[in-house]
């Protein structure tokens, strides 16, 4: 029965488009792929991607060649020796001022910086961002209003009070520390710490945090703003608190917007120059910091290839978190961007 | 010792410079299925907050179950609440959407699993409890936000317009399941709806508000044939009440050169003469037909528009110069230009007061 059914279906459906193919084609004219159209796209693709392309091109090939070769000055042309050796340099070798063991030492001192400045910016942004949407108490508003504008305040009015800041925490921290050692110790000399908040990676850490906040708590209030009341009022009805729904409810909701929130922050801390150039000392400078001095040391001859693998190197982390995360990162931005 | 399951006293709510709740008092008795009906922004939805405790509230009390709950966190209260847009939890499976509230009071794991399996076999969703909320239905997820509720074994539900996000037949279906849940349960049930005609089939009573108030609280009996005020009036039946403007004058109803006798209609209160007055005839009870003989009064109006709508027909005809509405059998034959005898009975209609807007 069924197979009469469809044959009789398949019969009628034919006999329908049957006057409709004899009247000859239908439909809009196809398209050559080599269409006015397209030859504009992809070719205005094309030349934006080499003029990106190129210069990452030309320092890969410098930093693969020896001097010797460099000073030939074909600029685009492949290396005909292929060398690390630039690259060793780069890492462990060239020198700023004292210091002789090449960008590895920036690279730790960025990564010390980087991991507790991400993870507390993060927490205390998405922490204080529940609360700005789900949690509204007397005054939220105006205190999500006075966060917004220190995002629009540039850091450089900034630089010269915190520097004092930092000194003024600092110094009275030692007070408490060292008025209170004696009574948790009583070793000797235990009391003579001082608590270094200028000129250390702790007080660095401090700065990115304060730095990040405002807007990444903008992008995760905006995210929480889009989850629905109800779902909160049900999880309040079903017994959870601030912390359980923030846990439970809200975090594996979040993936999207830490992400895109990770990766502001990362790349954002890690390739900062001002803030680790003012508060850190020389042996602590971060990466980017240390990249300068040595592609701007004027003492002896210039050593292309060398900067441009140190470059290369600095850049690689921001490089790395973008290549794997862009997809997240677009829809998280999406999904942050647009309720307010 | 009373018998109510929800006390409500003098409960005020400001936001602000607004007064969104005022003076506002209600008893909800034991096992009784309770609507809050009305349009929006009357507060209905609030006062329904506001009992499950998701509101602060600025004074008043709220007693539940002989406590007073006022201060009390949601989940201390003994209520279960199910929301319009279902709030299922997106990344929990149906099971766990059921034991989240169990979960949270610690309640030992073969409890839970007793308690979930039984609210999956009252809910019929047992097939569903490995599933996330995305590859539900709407109606399914409704019954799953129903369960939710119904494994913590509360003594108060709250319904804040569930099924107003599910398609016409549906809501029809699912609005029976209520009923027959209610009827097994025999919670106390709170629903807020502006849906009349989901109040007028579920309800043990219903409470029509505005504005922050409660116009009048009855059986849907009491609603229909003897509504308090003009709103309310108004507000319940569809077609809506036809209003005329007149006076009455001892049993006399006199609009312009239209007189109606009032025998038998039971005046709540005693009458002065030549007070003016509205009165209100709904287009279902206009007389048509071969009982017109019959009826106590009986006038002539011509037809203006037909609306044929299959179980009737809605005829828009002319009395005393106003458009007056009639509800006539489906199978009537009438059209534009036609007159129309029809019968009206007063006893069965409604005479407001103009200016106090109260019922005669």
């Amino acid at each position: 029965m069924a197979n009469i059914d469809a044959l009789n279906a398949t019969g009628a459906a034919t006999a329908s488009v049957a006057p409709r193919l004899s009247d000859g084609p239908r439909g809009p004219k196809p398209k050559s792929a080599l269409s006015p159209r397209n030859i504009m796209l992809y070719g205005t693709l094309l030349i934006v991607s080499i003029y990106y392309l190129l210069p990452l091109y030309v320092m890969i090939v410098t930093s693969l060649k020896d001097m010797a070769e460099i000073r030939m000055g074909n600029v685009f042309s492949p290396p005909v020796d292929v060398t690390f050796q630039p690259w060793v340099k780069a890492w462990a070798e060239a020198c700023t001022g004292v210091n002789c063991d090449g960008l590895s030492r920036g690279f730790w001192n960025s990564v010390r910086i980087l991991i507790p400045s991400v993870l507390l910016s993060m927490t205390i942004a998405l922490i204080s961002g529940y609360t700005l949407s789900k949690w509204k108490f007397k005054g939220s508003e105006v205190f999500f209003t006075i966060l917004l504008v220190g995002a629009f305040i540039p850091y450089q009015v900034m630089l010269y009070p915190i520097v004092i800041g930092l000194r003024e925490v600092g110094g009275f921290m030692t007070d408490i520390y060292q008025g209170t050692c004696g009574l948790f110790t009583a070793a000797e000399g235990a009391c003579r710490g001082r608590v270094q908040l200028f000129g250390s990676l702790s007080g660095l850490v401090i700065v990115h945090t304060i730095f990040g906040l405002p807007i990444n708590v903008l992008l995760f209030r905006n995210y929480f703003a889009s989850i629905p009341d109800e779902l909160f009022k049900a999880a309040r009805v079903d017994g959870a608190g601030f912390w359980g729904i923030l846990i439970r409810i809200i975090l594996p909701m979040s993936l999207p917007i830490i992400v895109v929130s990770g990766i502001i922050q990362v790349t954002g801390i890690w390739n900062d120059f001002l803030f680790g150039v003012v508060y850190t000392r020389a042996e602590s400078y971060p990466m980017t910091v240390q990249l300068n001095n040595i592609v701007n040391s004027v003492q002896g001859i210039k050593e292309y290839n060398v900067n441009m693998a140190a470059t290369l190197l600095t850049g690689l982390v921001p490089l790395v978190v973008y290549f794997f995360s862009g997809k997240l990162f677009v829809r998280g931005i999406a999904a942050g961007a647009v309720k307010g | 010792m009373t018998n109510n399951s929800v006390e409500i006293r003098d409960l005020d709510l400001h936001f602000g410079a607004v007064k969104v709740l005022q003076q506002l008092n209600l008893d909800i008795h034991e096992g009784e299925f309770l609507v809050l009906l009305g349009s929006s922004g009357c507060g209905k939805s609030t006062l329904l907050n506001c009992i499950a405790g998701l509101l602060e509230i600025t004074d008043g009390q709220i007693w539940i179950k002989g406590e007073n709950v006022t201060w009390a966190e949601p989940s201390q209260r003994g209520i279960g609440m199910v929301f319009q847009s279902y709030a299922l939890y997106p990344q929990m499976t149906v099971r766990g959407n059921l034991s989240f509230g169990l979960r949270n009071a610690r309640v030992p794991k073969d409890e839970i699993e007793r308690r979930v399996s039984r609210a999956a076999e009252v809910l019929q969703i047992g097939p569903l409890l490995d599933r996330k909320p995305a590859a539900l239905s709407g109606g399914q997820r409704q019954r799953v936000a129903i369960g939710r509720a119904l494994v913590r074994d509360v003594d108060v539900f709250l319904f804040d317009e569930p099924l107003s996000n599910l398609d016409a037949k549906l809501r029809a279906d699912l609005r029976v399941e209520l009923k027959r849940l209610h009827n097994q349960l025999e919670n106390t049930m709170i629903y807020v709806t502006h849906d009349q005609v989901e109040a007028m089939t579920l309800a043990d009573r219903i409470a029509i508000m505005k504005g922050g108030k409660i116009m009048q609280l009855g059986t849907p009996d009491e609603i229909y044939n003897r509504p308090q005020n003009l709103y309310v009036a108004d507000f319940i039946g569809s077609p809506s009440m036809n209003f005329i403007q007149g006076k009455v004058n001892g049993m006399t109803f006199t609009a312009g050169d239209l007189s109606m006798p009032l025998d038998g209609y039971q005046f709540s209160g005693p009458q002065t003469d030549g007070q003016t007055a509205t009165i209100g005839i709904r287009p279902e009870h206009v007389i048509t037909g071969e009982l017109v003989a019959n009826a106590p009064m009986r006038t002539t109006v011509n037809v203006d528009i037909v609306e044929p709508m299959g179980s009737d027909t809605l005829v828009w005809a002319d009395l005393a110069g106003k458009p007056f509405r009639i509800r006539m059998d489906g199978q009537a034959t009438v059209s534009h230009g036609d007159s129309l005898e029809i019968g009206l009975d007063l006893a069965r209609s409604s005479l407001f007061d103009t200016q106090s807007e109260l019922r005669l």
